[in-house]
């Protein structure tokens, strides 16, 4: 009865089709690459990067990274995150062509509805880094809170919670 | 003897994430400041329309709001931010600057509260307002 199971997928073609999918999300944009973010995956798992650098102090006597570049990491990984987790199925099952992704442009991306950030700590002048959750993601609108740490994962520096308008379908 | 205005106005020019956005203040009195920021390729968060990106737009109101904070006279000195909400109600247009225009509408012995709205050239149509707030710090 049962027929015959496709063998496994090679891991570098998975791995090619993944990171190809990540790549045009993040590449494209001039101002993730203005701020300096690098975006690291595991399976479907994303963890952004902010690198530090001297551009991003907001507070030269602490000195301390500027509260609006902080916004804007957790804002980008919060965005970056639910397109990915948006594209993620299409893409694994080939309703998207990966390759044709970093090309051909990408499908729309979400739009900030409103994002609310805590400030817990102060940025210290070292790399940061951030991960989101997906409160509840609609046809219309996604819930995201996203994370920031520094040295500890539990000590978090920062953490927003945001609304977003998904992308409607093209007609 | 520089007036505290005139601390404030140094001090946010000098901060180097401000400067790399090209942030100029424009006024700064009594607990009200305003920022403009110009047009800038680099800030673009869609590369199919050129709109800027929120984070840039947040770095904006996050600077405007706590320079409005430092010019409040019932504020001895410096300040952090606690929380920043923002809201986003339409894209800036491309090639347009945006300028925040933030309020610190009280302070209390701990506390200085803030709302801003940014708009591009049509001033009439906010693309974006916030409402925070941020520590106050030294005593009386």
């Amino acid at each position: 009865m049962k027929s015959p199971r496709r063998p496994p997928e090679p891991v570098q073609v998975i791995k090619q089709r993944r990171d190809a999918t990540l790549r045009a999300l993040v590449d494209g944009v001039p101002y993730i690459q203005f701020l300096g973010i690098r975006f690291e995956r595991r399976g479907d798992e994303l963890t952004g990067i902010l690198p530090f650098d001297q551009k991003l102090i907001g507070n030269p006597m602490l000195p301390a990274i500027h509260g609006g570049v902080t916004a804007a990491f957790l804002e980008v990984t919060a965005i970056i995150t639910l397109s990915w987790t948006y594209l993620w199925e299409d893409v694994e099952s080939g309703a998207i062509d990966a390759s044709g992704l970093e090309t051909d442009g990408l499908p729309r991306l979400p739009k900030t509805i409103d994002i609310s950030t805590d400030y817990l700590r102060s940025g210290l002048p070292r790399d940061a880094y951030a991960r989101a959750r997906i409160i509840r993601s609609g046809r219309r609108y996604a819930s995201v809170h996203v994370e920031a740490w520094q040295d500890n994962r539990d000590r978090l520096f920062a953490q927003a919670t945001g609304h977003f308008l998904m992308p409607q379908p093209r007609d | 003897m520089a007036s505290k205005t005139e601390i404030a106005r140094q001090f946010i020019e000098a901060i180097p994430h401000s400067r790399a956005l090209g942030m100029q203040l424009t006024e700064l009195s009594d607990g009200v400041a305003v920022i403009e920021m110009p047009y800038d390729s680099r800030l673009v968060g869609d590369p199919e329309t050129g709109v800027i990106h929120g984070g840039a737009v947040s770095a904006l109101m996050d600077t405007c709001c706590g320079a409005a904070v430092m010019s409040h006279p019932a504020n001895p000195g410096g300040t952090a931010t606690i929380d920043l909400r923002i809201d986003y109600m339409r894209a800036a247009k491309p090639g347009q600057r945006i300028t925040a225009r933030a309020t610190c509408y009280h302070v209390t012995r701990s506390v200085a509260f803030v709302r801003a709205t940014a708009t591009d050239e049509d001033a009439d149509n906010p693309v974006a307002a916030a409402t925070g707030a941020f520590t106050v710090e030294g005593s009386r």
